[in-house]
């Protein structure tokens, strides 16, 4: 415990150290967040699963608070359900009972507009019931400056949604506009500017059924989206950044673990014995060192498996045999020299407890610095793999966005913020672990410390 | 008996060697008989080159409770011979018969057994105790190799020996790493070690050349109590000829594979022989400001090597007395100079 | 017998900075070294003599938090010259040192031969053939053959390489040469033959040696004066002769006592305890805690006294 004490006080000496430290710790919160507010199954839902998921988003929107840094104000999306009509204050609803079981529902939805775009779209999704008749709505928008315009009419199915983008009968109404720019734009301006203050929607609905009911949700799809944005899928971005965090940790980790721990055992078992043994295992690792690592990788994804765990196991099984055991077999033969190891010998120690008990720990803190240092690499592996489009497609990864991104050329149109999300965490990760491994480098091994 | 392989030099090697009287051979706690050590030099890695001869025909007894210093520089072969005893290398001729039992019939558990009952004090200290772990850790390890599986029993006796060796109050030091204790506690954990299986025979390298001197004196008196309350048998490996009294009965003198003289230590001191073991014992300083006056004498050249050793008597290439015509034809056997002293060396024929 | 002096040693402090704490080395030593004379220091391990040479040859590790006092060489403070003088002018000019296990620390990719006139090259601005040429007739006086140059380190015995390390000291012929355990490693016969060595070696050059060891039987060997060194300082300076038959100071009396001797019958003693820690040592005498003869003045540091020639630091041998 003193000496684990020492060395910590050691490395908190070291600015990179601590800096580094507090990246790490950063993703890991961040993954434990995650891990703790979105279940797996919720997450790997929320990344695949259908409309119902991803409906209320915009497509391509960048972060909400983007609106920050431009001197355009960019509307920002927000949802408004009947549903809530009474504790919400943007939403009435009034049920008017008539005669005959006919009865009126009048749903108002009201709402701010100062934004100096456009929003992407504006949708009204109906959730009805009745046993044989539709209902009937009409549906009218009321803007700041007074003007009633009637934006449709038609019956209404049990699960339907509306998008008033594609409604052609309500653009050739307002003169060939696209729609939402007409119910938007400043009657007074030459060109479509966006005019500002307070708008209304109001729904004026006819039930024919005693049991008939009418609920509506309003989807203003702004062009800016929460805190990470939207893909082209409408995906909230913020999952897969989220979810990428410990993903992208527990890969490198295990990765690094799982390298680490095998190479160290090889090479004390081929330093130990020595001969044929220890002349094999060379060997290996020469032709090893000679294969090209990423190419089997994207051959086994391609022609084999592309699930994370088949990447894991092929990336850690070509990762043993690497030139780490050159450098692990050099100090394990200075060690194994020790005259402990010879005590040992002397009271009856087995071979296989010399190497377990004896040589390997003398090794773990050598091997700490090591560690740490590769979990990055593994990290960037894995994020490499998906760029390529070889990671596993299930999965929420920063490499995975970034793929997407590239596969609808997310630069040349402008979305930016889809490429940097991910690759700035990718960067945070990559830093933080090589400074506290640097670090570590330095505490551990003494010997570098002149440099 | 271990059959040398088919070496051609083995067959031109005069057996010089003690005859073992054979009652002595199943009294005797140790019997070492006509011991060869020899490693095979290869070059490039398999050309083989010759052999190191590090023990050349080395035979003697050891009693239970006996105390035996084994004297010589580096190339002498004192390390070998006992490494072997100690069961870490393999001899290509002759044997080793411990409590009745011969070595080379030994295997897996029996092995073990025998190894448990020889402790092995080393000289360094510190590099003799696993840095990372502590006393209690290290002390345990020898009585889990050897199946003592009761926890209970195990502290027992670590308790126990830690208060032999006088590392108390023991459970303090138990937790302590090898690095909180100074040279001379090191040492005591070292020979804790040894002793915690209750060895018959302690194997003592050079055990106290690293300490301090003032700390030195403490560790000799410690091994030689625990030599008496336990009975043990001891060899004592040295180069350092002023110790010697302190600490053993017998004494050997090694010199290029071979013993070249065995005596008690207070005959040798005053009678001492060999023209070696003279050389010995004028190169040994004792505190004297004259000494800085005059210059000592000291034979010429240096230890031979141990893949060519010279014709005849090993030491006559430097020997200031040499014969001759005789010493550097033929290897002497041994003569009896006084009673339990014997010297290889032809100017006592 | 010592003449003129050669070097004055006032107050040397030389403090590290540690994990643990400030390590007190050497803690306010004052010597006088002579020239032609041959010193021992005397100290166990842990009582900074290995890092009071350092402090005299000024070479310092990264971390030292104090480093005072003065060292007065022909009448230059030597603590006043920069690094770069230091280097010049004073390093393996006027003195040089054979390092703790020096034959350990060959250069192994340098034929020795290189290595033993590599200091001629560096200090004394010779060309490589003078430089050669001198490090030839230095082997021959320690005793090495000459076609031994063109060898490298792993190549030559223990004694051998040590045999080399000391050519390296002595090859700038300085007027003081430090030696550091020059043979704790090494075998009975050859430690007799390199302090045989060392003698020659002193008759022919006339220069002034400081051995540092922990081996008393050994020191003998060279000594003509005496100093022990306790928990950084020195508590007993006596001549050779004086010392080794009745030392003063209760700590080198018990160091004495503890020598093993070939024959005779007296008992071995030990001192019980340990040094002292060297970070955060008291006031008073370092060797009270363990000294039989402590007595209530020994709380207060004791001060230096000068018995018919000889200087001890105790309060036994004070006025009363």
């Amino acid at each position: 415990m003193n000496t684990l004490k020492k060395y910590f006080r050691e490395i908190l000496q070291y600015p990179s150290a601590v800096v580094g430290s507090v990246m790490i710790l950063l993703l890991v919160a961040v993954s434990v967040y995650a891990l703790v507010t979105i279940p797996y199954e919720k997450a790997l839902q929320l990344w695949r699963g259908g409309e119902d998921v991803w409906y209320a988003n915009p497509q391509y929107a960048p972060p909400a608070w983007m609106n920050f840094f431009s001197d355009k104000d960019l509307p920002v999306s927000f949802k408004l359900h009947s549903r809530d009509a009474g504790e919400n204050q943007s939403v009435t609803k009034e049920v008017v009972l008539g005669e005959q079981n006919t009865s009126r529902t009048f749903i108002t939805y009201t709402f701010d507009f100062n934004y100096d775009e456009f929003p992407q779209e504006m949708a009204l999704l109906f959730n009805t019931t009745y046993e044989v008749k539709q209902p009937f709505v009409s549906i009218l928008w009321a803007t700041p400056d007074g003007r009633e315009i009637r934006v449709g009419d038609f019956g209404v199915s049990k699960k339907m949604t509306y998008r008033i983008s594609q409604d052609t009968k309500l653009q050739r109404r307002l003169g060939g506009l696209p729609p939402i720019q007409g119910l938007f734009a400043d009657p007074n301006a030459q060109t479509p500017v966006p005019f500002k203050g307070t708008y209304q929607l109001l729904i004026n609905g006819v039930s024919f059924e005693q049991d008939s009911h009418i609920e509506a949700e309003f989807v203003f799809y702004g062009q800016v989206y929460g805190l990470a944005g939207t893909d082209h899928l409408r995906r909230d971005l913020m999952v897969a950044l989220l979810y990428g965090a410990p993903i992208a940790l527990a890969f490198g980790l295990l990765a690094a673990l799982g390298t680490s721990v095998l190479t160290m055992i090889i090479a004390a078992t081929g330093a130990y014995y020595g001969g044929w043994v220890d002349e094999l295992i060379q060997r290996i690792t020469e032709v090893n060192l000679v294969l090209p690592f990423l190419a089997i990788l994207i051959m086994v994804g391609t022609f084999y498996d592309r699930s994370i765990w088949t990447i894991l196991g092929v990336t850690i099984l070509l990762s043993i045999f690497t030139g780490a055991i050159k450098s692990y077999r050099a100090i394990f033969m200075q060690v194994k020299e020790s005259a402990y190891i010879e005590a040992a010998r002397a009271y009856g120690a087995s071979s296989g407890r010399v190497i377990f008990r004896y040589l390997i720990p003398r090794m773990i803190p050598l091997l700490i610095p090591g560690l740490v240092s590769a979990v990055p690499a593994f990290v960037f592996l894995e994020a490499s793999l998906a760029v390529l489009g070889l990671g596993d497609p299930s999965l929420p990864t920063w490499g995975k966005i970034i793929n997407d991104a590239w596969l609808n050329a997310a630069l040349y149109k402008g979305y930016y913020y889809w490429i940097l999300e991910p690759a700035i965490l990718l960067m945070i990760t990559g830093l933080g672990f090589a400074m506290v491994g640097y670090s570590l480098d330095r505490v551990f091994n003494p010997r570098l410390r002149g440099l | 008996m271990i059959e040398a392989k088919s070496i051609p030099e083995m067959e031109n090697n005069p057996a010089s060697t003690m005859e073992i009287a054979p009652e002595k051979r199943n009294s005797a706690l140790l019997v070492i008989e006509n011991l060869h050590v020899w490693f095979e030099l290869k070059r490039l890695g398999f050309v083989h080159a010759g052999y190191v001869r590090a023990v050349d025909g080395v035979s003697f007894e050891l009693d239970r409770g006996d105390s035996l210093a084994i004297v010589g520089e580096s190339g002498s072969g004192k390390s070998s011979l006992m490494k072997t005893i100690l069961g870490l290398n393999q001899p290509v001729k002759g044997d080793i018969i411990f409590d009745g039992q011969r070595l080379s019939e030994l295997g897996g558990s029996q092995l073990r057994h025998y190894r448990s009952k020889i402790g092995f004090v080393q000289q360094d200290p510190y590099s003799a105790l696993p840095p990372f772990m502590n006393l209690r850790s290290i002390l345990s390890e020898p009585l889990k190799i050897n199946r003592v599986s009761n926890s209970e029993e195990r502290i027992r006796r670590i308790l126990k020996v830690m208060d032999e060796v006088r590392l108390t109050p023991a459970e303090d030091f138990i937790q302590k790493f090898p690095h909180m204790l100074s040279g001379g506690q090191q040492q005591r954990v070292v020979i804790a070690r040894a002793m915690v299986m209750e060895p018959k025979l302690i194997v003592a390298d050079e055990p106290v050349s690293m300490l301090d001197a003032s700390v030195r004196v403490e560790i000799l008196k410690l091994m030689g109590r625990l030599q008496e309350s336990h009975n043990l048998a001891v060899i004592y490996i040295t180069h350092d000829l002023s110790t010697v009294r302190y600490f053993s009965k017998r004494i050997f003198v090694m010199y290029a594979g071979k013993i070249i003289e065995m005596s008690p230590v207070d005959e040798i001191l005053n009678n001492p022989s060999h023209p070696y073991t003279l050389a010995l014992l004028a190169a040994t300083s004792e505190p004297d400001a004259r000494n800085a006056e005059k210059m000592r004498e000291v034979p010429a050249g240096e230890p031979p090597s141990l893949v060519n050793p010279p014709t005849g008597c090993r030491f006559h290439p430097r020997c200031p007395r040499a014969i001759a015509g005789l010493c550097e034809v033929k290897d002497p056997p041994y003569f009896t100079v006084a009673p339990d002293h014997q010297v290889a060396c032809w100017l006592f024929e | 017998m010592p003449v003129s002096k050669l070097m004055r040693i006032q107050d040397l402090k030389l403090h590290f900075r540690s994990a643990a704490g400030v390590v007190q080395a050497v803690d306010g030593v004052d010597l006088d070294l002579f020239y032609n004379d041959a010193i021992v220091i005397l100290g166990e391990s842990g009582c900074g003599k290995t890092s009071f040479a350092r402090a005299i040859l000024r070479l310092l590790p990264r971390n030292v938090e104090a480093y005072t006092g003065k060292v007065l060489m022909n009448g230059n403070d030597l603590m006043g010259l920069s690094d770069e003088a230091f280097r010049r002018e004073v390093r393996w000019v006027k003195m040089s040192m054979v390092p703790q296990a020096a034959m350990n620390a060959l250069n192994p990719v340098l034929r020795v031969g290189d290595q033993v006139s590599e200091p001629l090259i560096v200090h004394a601005g010779a060309s490589r053939e003078t430089a050669l040429k001198s490090a030839r007739e230095m082997f021959q006086r320690v005793g090495v053959p000459v076609d031994f140059m063109n060898r490298y380190a792993f190549e030559l015995s223990g004694g051998m390489r040590q045999r080399v390390a000391i050519a390296m000291a002595l090859v700038t012929v300085p007027e003081l040469v430090i030696l550091d355990e020059p043979t704790s490693a090494l075998d009975v016969l050859t430690q007799a033959n390199i302090f045989n060595l060392l003698k020659r070696i002193k008759q022919d050059f006339d220069m002034s040696f400081v051995l540092i060891t922990h081996d008393i039987a050994t020191s003998s060997e060279l000594a003509e004066r005496v100093a022990i060194m306790y928990a950084g300082q020195i508590v007993e300076v006596s001549d050779a002769t004086r010392f080794f038959s009745a030392p003063l100071h209760p700590y080198s009396q018990k160091l004495m006592a503890s020598v093993p001797r070939l024959r005779g019958n007296q008992e071995l003693e030990f001192i019980p305890g340990n040094p002292p820690s060297l970070i955060g040592i008291g006031q008073g005498c370092r060797f009270a805690p363990r000294c039989e003869f402590r007595f209530e003045k020994c709380d207060q540091d004791p001060p230096v006294i000068n018995r018919e020639g000889r200087l001890v630091k105790c309060w036994l041998y004070a006025e009363g």
